[in-house]
C-alpha cells in the first residue's frame, strides 16, 4: 500500500479517494469525565474505516460526534473540505451522513418496505399541498423513489418480508433492515454502529458479505465500530484503536496488530 | 372465498400503492361512495340525519383529525374540545362578518384558523411528551373555553352568550338556520368527509405521513434518518388541528344550529373523540369512521333496545351507555389497541385463506 495526498490503493486493489471526514483535536466532555481525549483521525472516499477499542473506550461517543448528537467541546469536524458547525443530528442526515444503531432503532409500528422508504425521506420534497392531493408530482416522487428503496431491499435479500411489519422480525433481520434504511439514503458515508453484535457465526458472516458488496458496488465510504477483531481485521482498510478515550492506534489492520500499545490495551500488561 | 387476491397482481410500484390493492376492497369502496352520495339522499327523513348521519360525518372528521395527531405522530391530545370551539366560533364570526361569502369557504377558513391555534398549542409538544403533553393540552381545552366564554367579541355581545347560526345557503339550498333540508345539510357535511379522508389518506401514506409515524415509533431514530422534529410534530399539529376546527365548524353551524361553548365543547367532547379512536383504531382513516360509527350508534342502538324493547326507564339505559363504553376502552386497550380497524384487518387476512387456511 502506497500512501499519497490524494488516496491509496489497497491490498485488493480498490482506489481509495481523498480524505471525506476529518476529525481535528475531539475532545468530548461529559461533566468531570473525559469521554475523547483530543482525537483526530480521517476517513477516505470509499474505505471502510473501524474503530475499534474495549469497551468504554469511547467509540460510540465518537460516533455520536459524528452524527452530530454530541457537540465535542473542543476541536472541529471536517466534512467534505469545510468546517462543520455544530449541528443537529437530522442536519448531519441531510448532508448525507447515515447510521445505525448498536441497539436496533428501527419504527416497529411499520412495515419493513415502510422503514425503508423513511430512508429516502432526505430526497423527497414535494410539498404537504401536493401529497394530499396525490395524483401527479407526489406519485412520480413516490414510485421513483420506491425504485431506490426497491433496489436496496433486493441488494440486501429481504424481498420476502417487504411488506410485514418489523415488530415481527428476528433479530438477525432487524439488523439487515436497518442497514437498508441507511442505505436507501445513498448516504456518502455510512457509520455502522456495530453492525454485527449478538449475531451468530452465520449472520456475522452474511452481514460481512453485505458490508462489503455495499463498498464495493455503491462505492460508499464506511465507518464502522466492532468488537469482534477478526472481522475487523478482514474487514477494515484502516483502523483507529481507542483506550480511555484517547487513540492508541491507527493505521491498516496489519500495523495495528503489531502495535503494541493496542496489544497491551487488549491483552493488558503485566504490572511488576 | 369471498374474500380473495388471487389473480390480483400490481404491475406497478403506483399499482402497489394505491389505497385499496385489492380489486374486493376497491368496488366495495366505490359502492359505498355511491350509496352514500346518490342513494343514502333520497332516502333520509330528519331524524335520520340529525341523529344519525350528522353526528357520524362530523365526528368522522374529527376522528380523522386526532388520529392523525395520535395515532400517527402519537402526540397526544386532549384540546379537541378546544380546537372544535376554535372552529365553530371562526366559523360564527366568518359567518356574519361575511354574509355574502359561501359556506365552503367559511368552513375551510374556520380549519386553516384552528390550524394556526393548532400549532401554536402545538409548540410544547418540542419539549415534553406522553402525559405530560396530554396536561398541557388540556390547559388549551380549558383555556380555549375560558377564552369564548369571557371574551364577548367571540360571540358578537350576544345576550345570552351563545352563538348561534345565521340562515345560510349553499347552491341555493338552505344548510345552516332554521328551515334546511335534511338531505342538503347531508350532503354538505359529506363532501367535508370524503375530502377529509381523501386528503388524509394521502398525507399519510406519502413522505409525510412516514415522518409522523417515525416521530411516533422513535423520536431519536428519525431524527437520525433527518426528520426535523420540529417541523414534523407542528405539521402534525397543524393537520389534525385543521380537520378538528372543519369538524367543530361544521358541529356548530349545520349539525347543532347555536352552541354554548362550555356546555358542547367541553372536556367531554376531547374524551369522546379520543374513545372514538381508541375504539376505532390508532393510524387507520377506516378506525376514525368505525368509531365514530360506534360511539355514534351505541346510544340509539341502546335507547332502541333498552327503552323501546325491554322498557327499561331512560336513566339506567343513559348510565348503562357510560358503563359499556368505559368497559370497551379497558377491552380494547388490553386486547387490541389498534381497535375495531385490526379486528376488521385480522378477519379480512382470515378470509383470505377461508375456508381453507392450510
Amino acid at each position: 500500500m502506497k500512501d499519497q495526498a490524494d488516496g491509496y490503493v489497497t491490498a485488493d486493489g480498490r482506489q481509495i479517494g481523498p480524505v471525506v471526514m476529518e476529525m481535528k483535536n475531539i475532545t468530548l466532555r461529559f461533566g468531570g469525565v473525559e469521554a475523547i481525549k483530543n482525537i483526530s483521525f480521517d476517513i477516505r472516499q470509499g474505505e471502510i474505516r473501524a474503530i475499534i477499542g474495549p469497551n468504554g473506550a469511547g467509540k460510540s461517543s465518537m460516533l455520536n460526534v459524528i452524527s452530530g448528537f454530541y457537540v465535542p467541546q473542543e476541536g472541529e469536524v471536517w466534512y467534505k473540505g469545510a468546517r462543520r458547525p455544530a449541528m443537529k443530528p437530522f442536519q448531519v442526515a441531510q448532508q448525507g451522513i447515515a447510521r445505525t444503531f448498536q441497539n436496533i432503532a428501527l419504527f416497529e409500528g411499520m412495515s419493513v418496505l415502510d422503514n425503508v422508504m423513511t430512508g429516502r425521506l432526505t430526497h423527497m420534497e414535494t410539498s404537504m399541498f401536493w401529497q394530499s392531493i396525490w395524483k401527479g408530482k407526489a406519485e412520480r416522487e413516490e414510485t421513483e423513489n420506491r425504485e431506490v428503496a426497491e433496489k436496496i431491499i433486493d441488494f440486501l435479500e429481504i424481498q420476502a418480508i417487504r411488506k410485514t411489519p418489523v415488530s415481527r422480525l428476528s433479530y438477525g433481520l432487524k439488523k439487515r433492515v436497518e442497514l437498508a434504511r441507511a442505505l436507501a439514503a445513498e448516504p456518502s458515508i455510512l457509520l455502522l454502529d456495530e453492525p454485527m453484535a449478538g449475531m451468530n457465526v452465520e449472520e456475522k458472516e452474511d452481514m460481512s458479505r453485505f458490508i462489503l458488496d455495499v463498498n464495493d458496488e455503491f462505492g460508499t465510504t464506511i465507518a464502522l465500530i466492532e468488537h469482534d477483531m477478526g472481522v475487523v481485521m478482514d474487514l477494515s482498510d484502516r483502523v483507529v484503536v481507542m483506550d480511555y478515550g484517547k487513540k492508541i492506534g491507527d493505521g491498516t489492520p496489519h500495523e495495528v496488530r503489531n502495535n503494541q500499545d493496542v496489544i497491551d490495551a487488549y491483552l493488558g500488561i503485566a504490572h511488576d | 372465498m369471498f374474500y380473495r387476491e388471487a389473480g390480483d397482481f400490481s404491475t406497478s410500484y403506483a399499482e402497489d400503492s394505491q389505497t385499496f390493492p385489492i380489486k374486493f376492497d376497491r368496488y366495495r369502496y366505490y359502492l359505498v361512495l355511491f350509496l352514500a352520495i346518490f342513494v343514502v339522499p333520497f332516502m333520509v327523513n330528519d331524524y335520520w340525519v340529525n341523529s344519525l348521519f350528522l353526528p357520524f360525518l362530523i365526528y368522522a372528521i374529527a376522528a380523522i383529525g386526532l388520529n392523525i395527531l395520535v395515532g400517527y405522530c402519537g402526540q397526544v391530545s386532549l384540546g379537541t374540545g378546544g380546537f372544535m370551539a376554535v372552529g365553530a366560533y371562526a366559523c360564527y364570526k366568518l359567518m356574519t362578518s361575511f354574509p355574502d361569502v359561501s359556506m365552503l369557504i367559511h368552513v375551510l377558513i374556520a380549519g386553516v384558523i384552528t390550524a394556526a391555534v393548532g400549532v401554536l398549542f402545538g409548540l410544547p409538544s418540542l419539549r415534553i411528551k406522553g402525559f405530560y403533553l396530554a396536561v398541557a393540552t388540556l390547559a388549551a381545552q380549558f383555556f380555549l373555553v375560558w377564552l369564548f366564554n369571557r371574551v364577548p367579541w367571540f360571540y358578537n355581545y350576544s345576550a345570552s352568550g351563545q352563538i348561534s347560526a345565521p340562515e345560510r345557503t349553499f347552491l341555493g339550498f338552505n344548510i345552516t338556520g332554521a328551515n334546511t333540508q335534511a338531505w342538503a345539510t347531508y350532503l354538505f357535511c359529506l363532501m367535508f368527509v370524503i375530502f377529509s379522508a381523501y386528503v388524509a389518506r394521502n398525507l399519510t401514506r406519502g413522505s409525510v405521513g412516514r415522518k409522523w409515524m417515525a416521530i411516533r415509533d422513535m423520536d431519536i431514530a428519525a431524527e437520525i434518518i433527518g426528520v426535523n422534529p420540529l417541523r414534523a410534530k407542528l405539521t402534525a399539529f397543524a393537520v389534525s388541528s385543521f380537520f378538528i376546527g372543519i369538524s367543530g365548524a361544521l358541529f356548530f353551524s349545520i349539525y347543532l344550529g347555536a352552541v354554548e361553548v362550555g356546555e358542547v365543547f367541553g372536556i367531554q367532547k376531547s374524551f369522546l373523540v379520543l374513545f372514538m379512536i381508541i375504539i376505532g383504531g390508532l393510524g387507520s382513516i377506516f378506525g376514525s369512521f368505525a368509531g365514530a360509527a360506534f360511539l355514534v350508534l351505541l346510544p340509539v342502538a341502546l335507547k332502541i333496545v333498552g327503552v323501546d324493547w325491554l322498557g327499561w326507564p331512560t336513566d339506567i339505559v343513559a348510565h348503562l351507555q357510560l358503563v359499556i363504553v368505559g368497559g370497551l376502552i379497558i377491552v380494547f386497550l388490553i386486547a387490541e389497541p389498534h381497535g375495531l380497524a385490526q379486528l376488521w384487518r385480522v378477519a379480512k387476512e382470515k378470509l383470505r385463506l377461508w375456508p381453507f387456511p392450510h
